[in-house]
């Protein structure tokens, strides 16, 4: 990471990431908000590879980019009228959120300085992070895995009941 | 051709059997401090789908409807008609760019190049020889299955940002159309990674190399693997929105789908993305089940046709040419099959192809557990 391409190319990434961020969240225009979270999916599926986490940088981006970011379109894009209505949200819970906010940063920032940096792993890869996670999810978290999967189709299940057309309800 | 340059001043590398030499040597070359030669490895694929689009995808494709329907084609611009498509170029070039005044301005402009940006980010884990691959990844294949994602979003962008009922139509039927598709055509693709036990692209390649050619492709590995190259290939047509999967832009009903609205460069844009994506599948299915870029000529008795025909640059014409073998049968049917209906669409992906992809998938499971 030493190389001033990667720093750079680093901090670009970085910027992306909160400005669009920033840009989802201050925006009035629904549309635009929902076009914006696309570069803070890419811009934080960049920050995973910097992180040598290839394999969740490229679920991140099938999960929320190809999932949610679509579905997120979709719902908008269909729901009438939703860009003649300008978007008035009030300021609720002005001072629980900013205690909050100053809670998590203070505690971030003790953590950083009383650990000296940001605490790098002590175990460093070797080979293909793809075969790892194959081999421990069909081993050590088989469980988990098999319990994920039955909620996820029993989701699926429910989602297909509940949008069926009814015919003898017509 | 970009492969012969580069071999014309690097004879050893021309030679040289390790793996992603070319690629490495350019990541490495940097001027005046500037990675100049990261660049350039961007480059290449950009040329390379320029290139091909021009003279393969639309000059080729009108030739080819033009035959298949027993006309001419292009011939008045020089012989042949060869110099059209550099006349419908600069045609394209000189129109004034329009953007409709009740469009969205920004999602209209910026459509067409999150669309071409997607399809151009597969291009960074197509091997297209041995000694050459934009980014190694040991998440290759996945990652080419989940960039298709971005293009979804540019073509939602262009078809919302037109502001016109037929392109939001057109962006929606294309986006459930992907949506759908890919699920069979993952699952399909995953069949071949279980033959390979790897995602990454190269090693995929070379564990279908060998000196009987042809008899080492996964297709002719196991007797189930026709189902899932099948699948894939119909699955990929959908998914670049080709005939017969073409009703995003169905002609009849919504004049042009999502790029109604879109005129001069932005429209090239856009066709461009099209004809790149055309290549990704191509070269995606020929890399998963056709070995890639080894030579499918075998080794007979002391004619070693096998071992003569594979290296850096044999590597790019094998893999080219089966990309553009896979292109033209997507002209081929294009121009013979009718277009299907919207519930036919979705019945063909979830009713046949889902289940029939679940089948290819344990029996190749089974196969490769119980078959030495």
């Amino acid at each position: 990471m030493s190389n001033p391409t990667y720093t750079v190319i680093f901090y670009l990434f970085a910027a992306i990431t909160v400005f669009s961020a920033a840009f989802v969240v201050f925006t009035r225009n629904v549309i635009y908000s929902a076009f914006s979270l696309l570069f803070t999916f890419f811009g934080v599926a960049a920050l995973y590879v910097f992180l040598s986490a290839d394999f969740i940088a490229v679920t991140q981006v099938v999960v929320y980019v190809g999932g949610i970011l679509v579905l997120l379109l979709f719902g908008v894009m269909f729901t009438n009228g939703i860009m003649q209505t300008g978007q008035k949200s009030e300021v609720f819970h002005i001072i629980p959120g900013t205690v909050l906010l100053a809670g998590i940063i203070g505690a971030l920032l003790y953590t950083f300085y009383t650990s000296h940096g940001w605490m790098p792993s002590e175990t460093t890869l070797q080979g293909s992070i793809v075969e790892r996670i194959g081999f421990e999810t069909m081993s050590h978290y088989v469980l988990p895995f098999e319990m994920v999967s039955i909620l996820l189709l029993a989701a699926l299940i429910g989602a297909a009941f509940l949008a069926r057309f009814d015919k003898s309800g017509k | 051709m970009i492969s012969t340059v580069l071999s014309q001043f690097s004879i050893p590398f021309l030679m040289g059997s390790s793996l992603n030499v070319w690629s490495e040597a350019l990541a490495g070359f940097s001027l005046f401090g500037l990675p100049l030669g990261l660049v350039i490895l961007a480059a290449i694929p950009l040329v390379f789908i320029a290139l091909y689009s021009l003279t393969y995808g639309v000059y080729g494709e009108r030739k080819i409807s033009a035959f298949m329907q027993d006309r001419l084609g292009p011939m008045e611009v020089g012989k042949w008609g060869i110099l059209q498509t550099i006349a419908d170029i600069l045609k394209l070039l000189q129109k004034e760019d329009v953007v409709p005044t009740s469009a969205d301005k920004f999602l209209f402009v910026i459509g067409p190049g999150v669309l071409f940006v997607g399809c151009f980010l597969a291009y960074a884990v197509l091997p297209f020889s041995p000694a050459f691959i934009g980014a190694s990844l040991n998440v290759g294949l996945f990652y080419a299955i989940g960039i298709v994602a971005l293009e979804v979003v540019g073509i939602l962008a262009a078809g919302w940002g037109s502001n016109n009922k037929w392109s939001l139509y057109g962006a929606i039927r294309s986006v459930a159309q992907i949506v759908s598709y890919e699920i069979p055509a993952a699952i399909a693709l995953l069949c071949g990674a279980m033959m390979a036990g790897t995602l990454d692209m190269q090693q995929i390649i070379i564990s279908q190399s060998g000196s009987l050619g042809f008899a080492h492709f996964f297709l002719f590995q196991n007797p189930i693997a026709w189902l899932p190259f099948l699948i894939y290939f119909i699955a990929s047509l959908a998914e670049v929105n080709r005939a017969p999967f073409d009703i995003p832009e169905a002609e009849s009903e919504l004049v042009a789908g999502y790029f109604t609205e879109y005129s001069g460069m932005k429209f090239a844009v856009i066709f461009l993305a099209e004809y790149g994506s055309m290549f990704m599948v191509s070269a995606i299915i020929s890399i998963v089940f056709l070995g890639g870029w080894n030579s499918p000529l075998p080794n007979i008795g002391t004619i070693a046709l096998n071992d003569l025909t594979n290296g850096p640059v044999w590597g790019a014409f094998w893999i080219i040419t089966k990309g553009f073998f896979f292109i033209f049968v997507q002209m081929w049917l294009r121009w013979t099959l009718p277009r299907l209906r919207v519930d036919q669409l979705m019945y063909l992906c979830w009713k046949v192809l889902t289940p029939f992809a679940f089948v290819s998938f344990v029996l190749t499971a089974i196969w490769e557990v119980y078959v030495p």
